[in-house]
This record gives C-alpha cells, structure tokens and sequence, in this order.
C-alpha cells in the first residue's frame, strides 16, 4: 500500500521528470530509425539511465515526444520486466544468474546467501538504496560460473565469500 | 586429419584485438574492398549459396537461401538486423566475437548488407552484454571514421548505416520477428508467419535477420571461397535429400561440470563426448557424467550413454533431441538430479514465455507448478503422464503456437522424462509414499466467484 505521504507526491506528478538533457539524448536517436515508436525502448533505457526508474510521467513525457498515446509506451514497457515505476532501483543493480550452467555450480546458493546477508528478496533494494539484487536467467557468462552482472561489470566464479565482499563494497561505496 | 586452425576466434587473443588498428593488421576490410571493387550483390548472394552456409542462432536455415527470398528490384529500404541477443541458457560464443572481435562482426555486416541491398542495419544486442556494447559502438564509430560505413563506402555506390539497439531482458527477442517487433518499439510478441521477414520485416519493408557468428562466416567465405568453407564440416547425408550438410567451423561451447568451462572452435561434427574429454577437460572432481544438454536447453537432453551424438545440424536429431540450436553443451554430473534439472529449464521457461500464445503461457506455467509440486514431495506418479502431454501438445511442431519457444520449453520436458523416468518414479515414490498413486484432481481452495 501507498503511504499518503507517496500518493501525494504522485498526485503533483504534473511536474515534468525528463530533463532537457534526456529529451536531447532522446531526439539525436530519431534520425536512426524511419519510425518514432522505434525509438521507445532506447529512450526508456535513457531515461531508466537517468532516474534508475522509469514513472509514470516519464511515459507521459516519452509518449508526447514520439507523438504516441502513453498507453503505447506503457504496453512495451511493461512488456520487459526490467523497467521499475514505483521507486528507483538500488545504486548497484545486481543480476545474480540462476540459470542451467550458473545453478549447476551452485548460482542459487550464492543468490540465497547474497539475499540473506543483504536482508532483502530478489527484487528488492536495501534501506539504505545501495543495492538492488535480481534473479537473472542465464547472463551469457557461463564459462565463469556462477556469476552476476552488478551494473556494467560482470563478477565470474561466486562463492559466498566474494557475494560478501560484493555487498560490503556496496554499503562503503 | 589435419590439425584444424581456429578461424572465426583467430585473433581473439591479440593484444588489441576489438581496435580497428589490430583487426586491419590481419587482412581485416579487405573483403570488403574486394567485393565492393570486384563483386556484384548477386555473386555475393551465389558465393554463399555455394558454400551451404547455414545459419548459426539455433535453426540452422540456410543463409543464402534466406537472402534469396528478398523481392527482386525492391525500391528499398531493405532492413538488415543483426540477431545479438544471445539468451539461450550456456550460449556465449557471440559474447565472445562482438567483445574480443567486434569488427569481424561488422565486416560479415557490410558484406551482408551488400549482398541483400540493405542500406540500413541495426545491432539487437540483449541487455546483458554491456561490454559488446561498448566495443561495438567503438568498432562502428571506428568503421565511420575510416569510411567503411556511412555514405558512398570506399568511394562505391554503396552506403550502409549501422546503429546499436539494446534489448531489455527478454529472451524471446532472439527470435527473429520476436526482434523485430521489439525493434519497432511495441512488446515483443512474434508474428504469425506468413509473411516472413524477407517480405515484410521491420517497418514493413524486406527485412533480413542473421546472427552474429553466421556473419562472421560470411566474412570468411568471402575471404577462403565456398569450396574452402566446404572442406570443413560434414558433408550430406547421400541417402538423405533434404539434408543439407553441416559444412564450416563452429563455436562450441560448454560449461557445467567440465574442468575447463569455455568456448572452443571446431568443425562443425564434434561429438559431445570429444567436446567434453579434449576441449572441456573431462567431467570435474573426477565424476561421471550421467547427462548433457546438445545445444542450449531448447533442445532437449542427451543421456549418458548417448555422448557419441555429433554436433552437427542433424545429428542430436538422432538422438531424440530437437537439433543442434546454438551448440551449446551443459554437462550434468551423477550428483544431480533430474527433477532439479527439470526444474530449472521448465522455470527458465515458463518466465520466459511471452505470453501470446495460451499453450506456451498456461503449459509452462503448469508444468512448472506440477515440478514444484513434486520438489516440494507432493508429487504422484501421474504428473509425469500430465507433463508429458503439455510437452507433446505445445510448440510449432505440434502445430499450437506461432514461434518455437514452447517446442524448447517442451523437448526437456519429453527427454528428461523419457530418458530418466526411472529416477523421476523413484523420486516420487521416495518423497511422497502415501500420496504418489493419487489420481483424483487436485482440491481447488475455494471458489472465490462465479460469472
């Protein structure tokens, strides 16, 4: 459930999210494609970049850049799991796989024991808004498993010793 | 036979070898120069006809036949899409290509491109790779600056733009009208097929889709020459005509309980076994092997006496699996147990389904509840009979739905179930004594509403 407090700050979502900054980066994609609904994913992903979230402003805000209902943004957006809406994600986003190659050398005990030292369920960020941790199903790293990706960096060959040290750089960062 | 030498991973270990620099050094754009100076788009499409290339993301369609079907005189735009969104669970090899590589990538890209009339290509890279990603870029900004892409390439006719587009965590955009409309910016469901893309792709404009290592092999066999990527492989099968022969070298790769994990290139034709002995080093902590995944959990599961399957486009066929897919190889020691394995390809699955299709979303979704059901050790003997019939009944070969996620959701389910249903029995049996020969429908908690 919404706090009041939340439900408030939503209700004066009238003020715009997208910087001009990301409008721009935004527009400079339109040359690439002969469509403006082409663009959404890429701009989902700038804004995403921006605000580790995507609100629903935000979609208003894209929508009335590439001359779409917000609807049509939206349905793609929520078609990928990976764009959150209600709160920004952790400063640290970790994808910890448990997929085939990963789970067979022990990528779900790691998951477990990443989660369990962090206090928080895949899908959940800490209090602090350090980390994020997710379930990712197979990363395409398989020959260093079991392994996550934690922003842009790939981490091969977890134990559970390395998922802490993970997290203790994660809440001096 | 001769000691076969790497050719698509040649220069991965160079110093510098994803520079524009590194790659120039070994030959790299000279095919490119070539064919724009020598070739015409049609011989291009004929070259590759010859060499029976087939294509390398998991359905092993032949490519020059691909490019063929593109309509004759079409005023353009023709669309070229790179299918780099790796996702089949244990498949890196073109992780591998676009970041120790990236300009073999983009040099198979413009010669595609030529070849089909494309004028534009768009990259689809999953969300996973963020390391492909900067390198590619880097490679295509490389490429604009010595004008190898943008307008009028190396003073020719031809122009070619290639731009960078990233997924968001969806398996099923690696299928290929799954892309493109994810590409377009709608929710990536794939389309009914008539009309292919090679009529009516991205934007509604002939469209084609190939992945990554086969167009590394197009750079190749403009370089070597059909009759060279020919020499390499398994032939036809002479008593077969609809075999088109497994020709070229391969990325393998395997991971699980190997002690050496990794991708290795080989002809295409290794067996399992050979993969796992030589280039995996054997199965870990001196174990045994009791099964192998041929090509990326879509096809199915090999048990262990059935290692001697070749990794070629017909052989796990023989072996009751559904084919050679990416030729990805997971080794499963005789510590695991098939449920767990079940377990986790029917979940990968069933969180991967789009959802279009109601066989695939429901069928999996079910499957993977009787599994957890059966972990938890309130399974009976009979779930294996109910999933055995969502195995058989979804996919594009049972004919229910429109792509062939669902038939790589099913061939674990048939395999694992008919190739181990002695432990799945055992299993059952073992956990749930009192229950396990229950057959009347599970209680539904309660009727919360009646329309």
């Amino acid at each position: 459930m919404a706090t009041t407090e939340e439900i408030t700050t939503d209700s004066e979502a009238g003020d715009k999210v997208l910087t001009p900054e990301m409008v721009a980066e935004i527009q400079a994609l339109f040359p690439r494609y002969p469509t403006l609904q082409a663009v959404t994913l890429p701009a989902l992903h700038i804004v995403n970049q921006h605000l580790r979230h995507v609100p629903f402003q935000a979609v208003v805000e894209i929508a009335e850049l590439l001359e779409l209902a917000p609807a049509q943004v939206q349905d793609t957006l929520s078609f990928y799991a990976f764009f959150k809406q209600d709160k920004p994600h952790g400063e640290t986003r970790a994808w910890v796989c448990r997929s085939i190659s990963c789970a067979l050398r022990g990528g779900e005990e790691v998951l477990a024991h990443l989660c369990e030292k962090a206090g928080i369920q895949p899908g959940e960020t800490t209090a602090d808004g350090k980390l994020t941790i997710e379930f990712g199903e197979c990363l395409g790293a398989c020959e260093f498993a079991p392994c996550m990706l934690a922003g842009d960096e790939v981490h091969k060959d977890l134990d559970n010793k390395k998922v802490e040290a993970f997290l203790r750089d994660c809440q001096s960062s | 036979m001769a000691e076969f030498e790497p050719v698509l991973l040649a220069n991965i270990d160079r110093p510098e070898s994803h520079t524009l620099a590194a790659y120039e050094a070994t030959g790299g754009y000279s095919a490119v120069r070539r064919v724009l100076a020598d070739m015409s788009p049609t011989q291009v499409v004929e070259l590759v006809q010859e060499s029976n290339l087939r294509g390398r993301g998991g359905a092993g369609f032949p490519t020059g036949l691909k490019w063929s079907f593109l309509p004759q005189d079409h005023p353009g735009p023709i669309y070229m899409c790179v299918n780099a969104d790796e996702s089949e669970p244990a498949t890196f090899n073109n992780r591998i290509l676009m970041e120790q590589d990236p300009h073999q990538l983009i040099e198979g890209a413009i010669l595609a491109c030529y070849a089909t009339r494309a004028t534009t290509a768009y990259i689809y890279l999953r969300y996973e790779y963020p390391h492909a990603l900067a390198r590619l870029q880097q490679a295509i900004d490389e490429c604009y600056e010595k004008g190898y892409l943008g307008k009028n390439i190396l003073g020719s006719e031809f122009s070619l733009d290639i731009y960078m587009h990233r997924g968001a965590a969806a398996y099923i955009c690696g299928e290929e009208t799954g892309l493109i409309e994810s590409l377009e910016g709608k929710r990536a469901w794939p389309r009914i097929k008539p009309p292919f893309p090679a009529v009516k792709g991205l934007f509604q404009k002939p469209t084609v889709v190939n992945n990554v290592e086969t167009l590394c092999c197009v750079k190749h066999i403009v370089d070597r020459g059909a009759d060279w990527f020919k020499s390499i492989g398994v032939p036809a099968d002479p008593e077969n005509p609809r075999d088109a022969g497994s020709y070229g070298p391969k990325l393998y790769c395997v991971s699980g309980h190997v002690n050496k994990p990794g991708c290795y290139e080989a002809p295409l034709g290794l067996t399992v076994r050979e993969l796992i002995e030589n280039q995996g080093g054997g199965v870990w902590k001196g174990r045994k092997c009791k099964a192998a995944v041929p090509g990326g959990i879509s096809m199915g599961v090999l048990s262990a006496d059935e290692l001697d399957c070749p990794l070629d486009f017909s052989g796990p066929g023989k072996y009751g699996c559904l084919g050679l897919g990416t030729a990805a190889v997971t080794v499963v020691d005789d510590t695991v147990s098939m449920v767990d394995f079940l377990h986790n390809t029917t979940r990968f699955m069933a969180h991967e389904s789009c959802g279009q299709c109601t066989p695939c979303r429901e069928g999996t979704s079910w499957a993977l509840s009787m599994l957890n059901r059966i972990k938890a050790g309130k399974g009976r003997l009979q779930d294996l009979e109910l999933i055995l019939e969502i195995g058989d009944s979804i996919g594009i070969i049972p004919g229910t739905t429109i792509c062939g996620l669902s038939d790589g959701a099913a061939w674990p389910m048939k395999n694992a179930i008919r190739k181990f249903r002695d432990e799945f029995e055992e299993y059952i049996r073992k956990t749930n004594p009192d229950g396990c020969n229950e057959t009347e429908p599970v209680q539904a908690l309660q009727i919360i509403g009646v329309h």
